[in-house]
C-alpha cells in the first residue's frame, strides 16, 4: 500500500519540529517531530490521553503549543496562524466526538465546508438573484459529488442532528471532504462503529488517498486498521513520540510493543 | 397520500417556495395586506403599522440572537441611533425620507458593529451584559443631549416621498402603511436570501459550533461583527422608520425595556425564524392593545377597576408570556408547524 516504496521520498507536505504543549502542570506534548508526506496515510497511534487529538488541535491552531513549529509546505508556520486561515490554507478535520451544525441539514452542513471557496457576503447573500445564486449551484454540484462519493444521498435533506451516530461520522468527513482539502485530519473516524460501518469508513478513506491523493492523518485505535491502510505510523505514549515508521517497522519496534505490552496483550489497543 | 417532492435541477431545488400549497397561503397573505388599509380605520392602521416596524426590528434581531447565537440586550439602543440618525439628517441635513432612513440604517449597522466588538471575547450572559452595557451608554448620550448637541426631544419635518406629502388628508397612517410594508417586505426577502447563501450559512453555524465553524474557515470576529452590522442595520430602519412616522422622537420610547419587549416577540414568535419574528411582532403589539380593550369594556361595569387596571395588563402580560415558554417554548411558528402537520395528512392523522 506504501507509495514510497523503492522511491525517493518526495519532500515532506509538513514538518512538525519539537512541538510542545502543557495545560498547567500536565504535559500533553514533548518535544515532538516527524515529518508527514505527500498523499500518503499517516495514522497516529497511543494509548488514551497520550496526546493524539492535542497534536491535531495544534495542527489545525485550536492548540497554540509553548514550543516547536508546524511547517506546511515548507512556508507556513500553522503555530502562528489562527484555525480560520489554516483552513483556507487546505487544511480540513473531522471530530473524535463529532462536532456538526445539528441543527442544519446534510447540505447545508456539507455547504459549509465550501465555504472558504466561496465568496458571496451579506450584502450579494441577500440579494440573492445574480452572483450569491450562481454560486450556489456550482458549488452544490462539488458537494453533490461528495454525497456520492460517501452515500449519503438518501438523508441530504434530513437534520443533522436526527442521525444515526454512524452516519453522523460520515457526514462529518463530507464536510471536511467539501473542502477539497490538501491535507485531511481524522480523529477516530470509526470509533464507536459496528464492523460493517468500519470497513465503510476504511473504504471511503483510501478511496479519498487514491482518487483525491489527499493527504490523510488518521488518529485510530483499531490496529488491524491502522496496519492495513495506512502509509506510516507514528506512536504516541505520554506525550512523547515513542516510534514513528512504516506499519512493518512499528509491529517490531520494542518501544512500541513495551508500551502495549505493558497494558494489554498483543496488538489490541484499549478502546 | 403524499409523494416527496422531485427537483430535476439544482437551482429548483434550492428555490425559496417549493410547493403549491405554499404559494397559494402567499397569495392569500399578499391579497390580505394589500386589501387591509382601505377597509380598515385609523386604529387599526396605527396597529398595523407599529406590527410592521416591530416586525422589522424583531427580524433584526433575530438575524443576531435567534440565527447567530448572540445575545444581545441593546436592540432598543440601536433602534434609538436609527431614529435619531434619520431625525438628525432630516432635520440638520434636511435630506428627504428615501435619504435619510437607508443612511440612518448604515449608520446603525456601524455603530451596532462598534458595540459588538465584545463578542469578540465575550459569550452568552457577560456578552448580554456587554450589550447592555451599549444600551446604556446610547441612552445616556441621548439624555445626555447636550454632549452631542441635540435636546431630548426631536421633531421631524412633515414626511414627504418624492415630493408627495404623506400627511394630506390626515393620511399619515394610510401612506405609512405602504411604506412600512415595502421596507417589511424587503427585509423579509433580504434575511430569507441571507439564510440561504454562504454568509449566513456562516452565522449558523456559529450558532451551532463555534469550534467546527473556525475549523471550516469562518472568521469568527469577522462574521459576529457583521451579524451585529446587519441586525442593528434592520434596527436603524426600525427606528428611522418610526421617527418619521411619529414625527417626534424621545429617548422615552427606546429604554432597556423596549430591548426586552424585542426579546419576548423573537423568543415567542420563534428564535431562528423570520416569519415567527413576524408573529411574535404581531403577538406582543396586539396583546397590550386586546388587554385595553378588555379592560375598558370590564371599567364601564366595575368603575373601580381603572385604579388597578395597568398593574393588571402588565401581570398579564407577563403571564401570558411565562404561559407561553412553558406550553410552546419554541414558539409559535412550531405551534404553527403543528396546525399544517395535522392538516397536511387530514383526515388520515395518523
Ligand atoms: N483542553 C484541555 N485542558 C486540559 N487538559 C487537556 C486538554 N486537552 C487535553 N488535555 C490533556 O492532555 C492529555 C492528552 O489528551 P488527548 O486528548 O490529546 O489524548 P488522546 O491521545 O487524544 O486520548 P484519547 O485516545 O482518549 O482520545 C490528557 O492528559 C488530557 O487530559
Ligand atoms: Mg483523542
Amino acid at each position: 500500500m506504501s507509495s514510497l516504496d523503492g522511491k525517493e521520498p518526495p519532500p515532506p507536505q509538513m514538518n512538525i519540529e519539537r512541538v510542545s504543549l502543557s495545560f498547567g502542570g500536565v504535559k500533553a506534548l514533548t518535544d515532538i517531530s516527524f515529518n508527514i508526506y505527500p498523499s500518503t496515510i499517516q495514522a497516529i497511534i497511543g494509548p488514551n490521553g497520550a496526546g493524539k487529538t492535542s497534536l491535531l488541535n495544534c495542527i489545525s491552531g485550536l492548540y497554540k503549543p509553548r514550543q516547536g513549529r508546524i511547517l506546511f509546505e515548507g512556508t507556513h508556520d500553522l503555530v502562528r496562524l489562527a484555525p480560520h486561515r489554516i483552513a483556507r490554507l487546505g487544511v480540513a478535520r473531522s471530530f473524535q466526538n463529532i462536532e456538526l451544525f445539528r441543527h442544519m441539514s446534510v447540505l447545508d452542513n456539507l455547504m459549509l465546508g465550501r465555504h472558504v471557496h466561496m465568496k458571496s457576503g451579506v450584502f450579494s447573500g441577500g440579494l440573492y438573484w445574480g452572483f450569491a445564486q450562481r454560486e450556489e449551484i456550482q458549488h452544490r454540484e462539488f458537494v453533490e459529488h461528495v454525497i456520492d462519493l460517501l452515500e449519503i444521498q438518501h438523508i441530504r435533506k434530513n437534520t443533522v442532528g436526527s442521525l444515526a451516530y454512524g452516519l453522523q461520522k460520515r457526514v462529518e468527513l463530507g464536510r471536511a471532504l467539501a473542502m477539497n482539502p490538501r491535507l485531511l485530519l481524522l480523529d477516530e473516524p470509526m470509533a464507536g462503529m459496528n464492523s460493517e460501518e468500519k470497513e465503510d469508513m476504511a473504504r471511503f478513506v483510501l478511496d479519498i488517498s487514491e482518487e483525491w491523493r489527499t493527504t490523510i492523518v488518521l488518529i485510530e485505535h483499531d490496529m488491524g486498521v491502522v496496519m492495513d491502510i495506512s502509509d506510516r505510523v507514528a506512536v504516541l505514549d505520554f506525550g512523547k513520540l515513542i516510534g514513528e515508521g512504516t506499519p512493518e517497522e512499528i509491529r517490531v519496534n520494542p518501544l512500541v510493543i513495551e508500551a502495549y505490552l505493558g497494558r494489554e496483550h498483543g496488538e489490541a489497543m484499549p478502546a | 397520500m403524499q409523494s416527496g417532492i422531485f427537483h430535476t435541477q439544482y437551482a429548483g431545488d434550492m428555490s425559496m417556495r417549493p410547493t403549491w400549497p405554499m404559494r397559494w397561503r402567499i397569495v392569500v397573505v399578499i391579497l390580505f395586506v394589500l386589501l387591509f388599509p382601505w377597509s380598515a380605520d385609523r386604529y387599526w392602521l396605527t396597529l398595523a403599522n407599529q406590527i410592521g416596524i416591530a416586525a422589522i426590528g424583531a427580524i433584526g434581531l433575530n438575524i443576531l440572537v435567534g440565527f447567530t447565537g448572540q445575545i444581545s440586550i441593546g436592540h432598543g439602543g440601536f433602534l434609538a441611533v436609527g431614529a435619531y440618525s434619520a431625525g438628525l439628517l432630516a432635520t440638520r441635513a434636511g435630506l428627504p425620507m428615501w435619504l435619510s432612513v437607508p443612511l440612518a440604517s448604515l449608520t446603525t449597522a456601524v455603530v451596532g458593529a462598534f458595540f459588538g466588538l465584545p463578542s469578540a471575547r465575550l459569550k452568552g450572559l457577560y456578552l448580554a451584559i456587554a450589550t447592555l452595557a451599549a444600551q446604556e451608554i446610547i441612552i445616556w448620550l441621548l439624555t445626555h443631549g447636550d454632549v452631542i448637541g441635540i435636546a431630548e426631544s426631536l421633531s421631524l419635518p412633515q414626511p414627504t416621498l418624492f415630493g408627495l406629502d404623506l400627511t394630506a388628508n390626515g393620511a399619515t397612517d394610510f401612506s405609512f402603511y405602504w411604506i412600512i410594508l415595502v421596507c417589511l417586505a424587503g427585509t423579509v426577502i433580504f434575511t430569507s436570501n441571507l439564510f440561504r447563501s454562504r454568509a449566513g450559512r456562516a452565522f449558523v453555524a456559529i450558532r451551532d459550533q463555534d469550534i467546527a465553524a473556525q475549523v471550516i474557515g469562518v472568521d469568527l470576529v469577522r462574521y459576529k461583527l457583521l451579524a451585529f452590522a446587519t441586525s442593528s442595520f434592520f434596527a436603524g430602519l426600525a427606528g428611522a422608520l418610526t421617527a418619521h412616522y411619529r414625527g417626534i422622537i424621545s429617548w422615552e420610547r427606546f429604554t432597556v425595556d423596549v430591548s426586552i419587549l424585542y426579546l419576548s416577540m423573537i423568543i415567542i414568535g420563534g428564535l431562528g425564524s423570520v416569519s415567527g419574528s413576524i408573529y411574535g411582532a404581531a403577538f406582543i403589539t396586539l396583546l397590550p392593545a386586546l388587554l385595553n380593550n378588555i379592560g375598558r369594556a370590564m371599567g364601564d361595569t366595575i368603575p373601580q377597576i381603572n385604579i388597578y387596571l395597568p398593574y393588571v395588563q402588565q401581570g398579564a402580560f407577563g403571564l401570558a408570556i411565562v404561559l407561553f415558554l412553558i406550553l410552546e417554548p419554541e414558539g409559535i411558528v412550531k405551534l404553527w408547524r403543528d396546525v399544517k402537520d395535522y392538516f397536511r395528512l387530514w383526515p388520515f392523522s395518523y
